[in-house]
């Protein structure tokens, strides 16, 4: 449990232990995502430290099928920015010619990359299962360094963000950052 | 020292002309206290934040908003030298408000993500990665002052 928490941190934000947050003095539950210490037989969703709602699902399930039919414009822009923003992350495709935004490479492999992330959506409700075979593939044939994910998953928050500011409300935001981070547990469950 | 490329320090001037200062501040500050609930911790006397609804329409966190551009703005004006113009609010943050500096960078995502709202098509992946370079140094800046 402990090792899966440090890899957690490793990809995503960590808030506080749970005991220990605090607002103002009283214990902060707004969003009803805490367990008390009496909660029992929950022992798989604290081990994840950050557990989708129903409420969060509902929000993923509801923006995807607004943004689902960009899936290809958004995977080529959020790949093109991960490269131009992060440099250090060109060095998983120094076998591409063309490395631009607009480059065929990436809008294919963009693609591709969004192809995963509907897998996901489509997974929501068992993301480590459902994303082992791909986990396996970042583990042992792609090797890529876990920390990337979070770097593509701000990517693909930004482009988002950028195509619909309407849709991407900051509770759409919230439940879409806490998907993205699980996504990037999924993928990171065979590494070792 | 940073070094600016004429084409990063032209964009950053442009994004701060072209966005609604106000604006960005408060949905930034507003976003951030949603999506990373315990930086609530900091904001105890801004009175309701139960809700995603109650901090976006909190006028505390919206006034607060305001400063945090302020800063930004501060930075922008001066790019050569952001690390002393900020050694002040450095001290400020470490030794008085005694922020978690891992939080500067949880803002300045929101900040990113606010301003890619607002510019749409015009915030291309050369814009993007122009403020992310900037909002890097007025992190670095602000965690400069923390032992």
């Amino acid at each position: 449990m402990l090792y899966r928490a440090s890899r957690a941190a490793l990809i995503c934000p960590v808030p506080p232990s749970r005991m220990g947050v605090t607002c103002g003095g009283r214990l902060n539950l707004s969003r009803g995502n805490l367990q008390s210490p009496s909660d029992s037989g929950r022992e798989t969703e604290r081990e994840a430290d950050m557990s989708l709602t129903d409420k969060d699902k509902a929000a993923v399930k509801a923006l995807w099928a607004k943004i689902s039919k960009s899936a290809d414009a958004i995977g080529a822009e959020a790949l093109g920015r991960l490269v131009t923003v992060y440099p250090q992350t060109k060095t998983y495709f120094a076998h591409w010619p063309d490395l631009s935004a607009s480059s065929p490479s990436v809008k294919n492999h963009g693609k591709k990359i969004m192809g995963g992330v509907t897998l996901a959506v489509a997974k929501i409700d068992d993301l480590t299962n459902g994303l082992l075979d791909l986990s396996e593939l970042h583990a042992f044939k792609l090797r890529v360094d876990p920390a990337n994910f979070k770097l593509l998953s701000h990517c693909l928050l930004v482009v988002i963000a950028a195509m619909f500011p309407n849709d991407f409300t900051p509770e759409a935001h919230v439940s879409m950052d806490k998907f993205l981070c699980n996504l990037a547990l999924g993928l990171s469950e065979r590494y070792r | 020292m940073v070094k600016w490329s004429d084409f990063e320090r032209a964009t950053i001037q442009d994004i701060f002309s072209k966005i609604d200062s106000g604006a960005v501040g408060a949905a930034a500050l507003s976003r951030c206290l949603t999506v990373y609930p315990w930086t609530q911790r900091y904001f105890s006397k801004f009175g309701n934040l139960s809700s995603a609804d109650a901090i976006a329409s909190n006028p505390k966190v919206a006034a607060h908003g305001k400063v945090v551009m302020g800063g930004l703005e501060k930075a922008m004006k001066n790019l050569d030298d952001i690390k002393n113009a900020f050694k002040d609010l450095s001290v400020l943050h470490s030794e008085k408000l005694q922020v978690d500096p891992d939080n500067f960078k949880l803002l300045a995502d929101c900040v990113t993500i606010v301003v890619a709202g607002q510019m749409g098509k015009a915030f291309t992946a050369e814009v993007h990665a122009a403020l992310e370079k900037f909002l890097a140094v007025v992190v670095s800046s602000l965690r400069k002052q923390y032992y």
